[in-house]
């Protein structure tokens, strides 16, 4: 092995092909979709399902594929590229169109947390049918209305009663969580406690079902961006599931243990990194625009010339340009962790809180740089600089993403930095 | 096929060159600094390691490794860790060697080359920047006229390190101005040559170690062959552009080394009964300059693939190297913000990086990769 930015010719044919249904298919349908919020392109999601189900649905769910897998894998010392394609696949879709993206069918990180941590059964049981002919979706609920990233705090309960698991709580901000349980015959993947005095030891992920009497959708955010994608609020009342529906062991081992809550967690390992390529290809989006706005005006943009004599528009998208080939980078490189079974939790929250926060910047820059045609809503500027600020926020905002590096890089404990 | 992995060979030059800078330069840095003066150990030693004589072709007495832009940058942010000042003066010759290496014509490459294939330290000097406020390598007012068989350079120049030290001296100038890059050539200029007047040492605000000189040219006549490439000329942008990431790596470097002292002077020094780095306001700082160090190096490192690869990577070069400038600064300001008074001092390692970290928005065409 040796340092190399070239995608093989698989990956890259991915990426191409991937590129043209954005363009094609997903691009001209974006603005319809977030003016009619809750709406859904039935006809692209069916599509998507058909001709590209399980390789879409791969994409999302690759994370918690390629954990499981690590061990057996680094034996073989045989190069794995499945985050990278991930990666590379999801900014070229979000390239087309964060909102509807974030609303195609696949096991979501419901799915990645079952492929993390199920058994073989509870895998063929809940995974299979994302492989089928109509469109299915996963889902994860974990915040609470006093539970954010502070999942610590989680209160809602499951408590076992005979052979059944018995929830009681509210679940918000679940994406996908209409898609998953209305929509479709999905599930959820409920963090619930079955000891509060346990802490975070106590905290255990169940799998509900779709049409779980107990269980109730309650409401439907509308949001400042990727409207096209569902953000519901779940309540459970006395909600009955089957006790094997839990994933991991059911014991409360001793409080400083809480090696099932870190497996979960280390699910987002996996995932922040495809969160920046969410991010990276909506930032890209933007640059785009702007670069092909003034090609059309003629407007030159000089690399290379000392920085004092650039206008205040080339330095401006240079530093744009700069950010996220970095943001791209180091996601790159903790996906390239990832497939190389190396652990990433570091450069993941790195890659996160980079993309994140460039994103947000490139895209409010851009919009500013466009004047009107940034502002107006006949163009798709004003939206990418909606929709991108999700990327700061969901899987952890930057705030914990930093957190989490600077604990990492002082090696200091949650409760020595909190 | 996508790989954030070193080589072999890489990782050796890597090991070789961090055992380097830790042992040797780290420790002289701030007596260096304060005497102006580079130790002569850390020259020889730093010679040895064959970084510049190395990629020369067997041809012209070198080892004939190849010319990786990519291993260079993987060597210099090593250097840079150990000492800005000491690195530059160690590589300055390789914006001569290197230049000459890579556009220099069969004759040049053996008339100068054998020359830093010795085993003890030869100086060479490059002649980019000018004393202006708004210096622009693509409009510089140093011109060099054809005159028959000559070429006659007028212009002034500083930050030319080793000029006095030196026995050549690369002068970059303009053949077409007004023509942007594309109209700047190389003129390898003896340094005792009539009309080339080398001034008093600089005062710098940092790298103080580093011997730099302002540079007068006034009527300097030299022959046609002295002109990098003779008569095809020279890809100067190619050039800068090698410059530029030779530079980001330094600052990489530097910052990296920067980084680790603010993170261990944040376990260590206690306020309020914690370590100040269990406070937000400074875990922050150093998440995000770590963030940034490691963003910094893999634009370098992309970049200077591409060069390897034999890819256009002229913007990806500039890129780098004002990114690097910006987040050098960022990254040593904060170093100081972080060790509060004590950054303030002289005893502490963050005063200097921080006044080095404020040229790289200066420095261009001192060393090369």
């Amino acid at each position: 092995m040796t340092i190399d930015f070239e995608l093989s010719p698989r990956i890259k044919a991915t990426k191409n092909m991937i590129h043209m249904f954005a363009e094609s298919a997903i691009r001209p349908i974006a603005r319809y979709y977030d003016e009619n919020e809750h709406e859904k392109p039935w006809d692209l999601l069916n599509m998507v399902q058909k001709f590209m189900g399980g390789g879409m649905a791969g994409a999302f769910g690759a994370g918690g594929e390629e954990k499981k897998a690590e061990g057996e894998e680094a034996k073989e010392k045989k190069p794995r590229e499945t985050n990278l394609a991930g990666a590379v696949t999801i900014e070229e879709i979000f390239w087309g169109d964060a909102g509807i993206a974030l609303s195609f069918p696949g096991p979501g990180l419901g799915g990645a947390a079952v492929q993390a941590s199920g058994t073989p059964e509870q895998k063929e049981k809940f995974l299979a049918r994302f492989r089928g002919d109509k469109p299915v979706w996963g889902a994860m609920a974990i915040t609470e209305p006093e539970a954010g990233s502070d999942t610590a705090n989680i209160k809602t309960t499951a408590v076992l009663d005979g052979d059944e698991w018995v929830l009681n709580g509210e679940k918000i901000f679940v994406t996908s969580g209409k898609s998953a349980l209305e929509d479709s015959e999905g599930f959820v993947v409920v963090w619930a406690t079955v000891d509060r005095s346990a802490g975070r030891a106590g905290i255990k992920p169940f799998i509900v079902e779709h049409g779980t009497p107990g269980m109730q959708i309650t409401k439907i955010e509308d949001k400042l961006g990727i409207r096209c994608s569902d953000t519901v609020s779940i309540s459970f009342m006395d909600c009955r599931i089957p006790k094997e529906n839990i994933l991991g062991s059911p014991e409360v081992v001793d409080k400083t243990k809480t090696e099932g809550f870190k497996k979960v967690m280390a699910t987002f390992d996996a995932t922040r990194p495809l969160v920046a390529a969410m991010a990276i290809g909506v930032g890209r989006a933007a640059l785009d625009f702007i670069k092909e706005t003034l090609k059309e005006e003629g407007v030159e943009l000089r690399y290379g010339i000392n920085p004092h004599r650039m206008t205040s528009l080339e330095r401006d998208i240079m530093q744009m340009e700069a950010d996220l080939k970095a943001a791209r980078l180091l996601t790159w490189r903790a996906v390239w962790m990832l497939d190389n079974g190396l652990r990433n939790d570091l450069q993941a929250s790195m890659a996160k809180a980079k993309a994140g926060l460039a994103v947000t910047r490139i895209t409010q820059k851009a919009v500013e740089l466009m004047g009107p045609l940034g502002y107006s809503r006949e163009y798709l500027l004003e939206k990418w600089m909606r929709d991108s600020k999700i990327n700061d926020i969901f899987e952890g905002t930057g705030q914990i993403q930093l957190l989490v590096t600077a604990r990492r890089i002082l090696g200091f404990t949650r409760e020595q930095l909190k | 096929m996508v790989s954030f992995e070193l080589d072999d060979e890489q990782k050796l030059v890597q090991e070789t060159v961090s055992s380097f800078a830790a042992d040797l330069m780290e420790p002289a840095m701030r007596e260096s600094d304060e005497s102006g003066e580079i130790p002569q150990e850390v020259i020889a030693k730093g010679w040895e390691l064959g970084l510049l004589g190395g990629c020369i072709p067997e041809e012209y007495e070198g080892f004939g490794e190849e010319l990786s832009a990519l291993t260079g940058v993987i060597a210099l942010e090593e250097l840079g860790w150990g000492d800005l000042s000491m690195a530059m003066h160690l590589m300055a010759p390789s914006m001569l060697v290197i230049s000459v290496l890579d556009q220099g014509t069969e004759a040049q490459k053996k008339q100068y080359l054998p020359a830093f294939c010795g085993e003890e330290y030869k100086a060479a000097a490059s002649a980019l920047v000018e004393p202006y406020y708004n210096f622009c390598p693509s409009a510089m007012r140093a011109v060099a006229e054809r005159d028959g068989d000559e070429y006659v350079i007028n212009g002034k120049k500083c930050l030319v390190p080793l000029a006095k030290e030196s026995d050549h001296m690369l002068v970059f100038a303009a053949t077409n101005p007004g023509m942007g890059f594309s109209g700047v050539d190389g003129f390898i200029v003896p340094v005792g040559t009539k009309g080339v007047e080398i001034g008093d040492r600089e005062k710098n605000m940092g790298i103080k170690a580093l011997a730099t000189y302002p540079v007068n040219f006034k009527d300097c006549r030299v022959p046609l062959v002295c002109r990098l490439g003779e008569e095809e000329g020279c890809d100067f942008l190619r050039l800068l552009s090698r410059s530029r990431l030779a530079l980001a790596a330094l600052a990489v470097g530097m910052s990296r080394r920067a980084l680790e002292h603010s993170r261990d002077y944040a376990t260590q020094r206690i306020a309020f009964g914690e370590p100040i780095g269990s406070r937000q306001a400074i875990a922050f700082m150093i998440a995000e300059m770590a963030i940034e160090v490691d963003a910094t190096r893999l634009l370098v490192w992309e970049a200077a693939w591409r060069c390897d690869k034999g890819m256009d990577f002229e913007k990806e070069a500039a890129l780098a190297k004002n990114y690097a400038a910006d987040m050098a600064m960022m990254v040593c300001d904060r170093g100081v913000q972080i060790m509060g008074g004590h950054g303030y001092i002289r005893d502490n390692p963050v005063e200097l990086w921080f006044r080095n970290a404020r040229g790289f928005a200066t420095f261009e065409g001192m060393v090369m990769v």
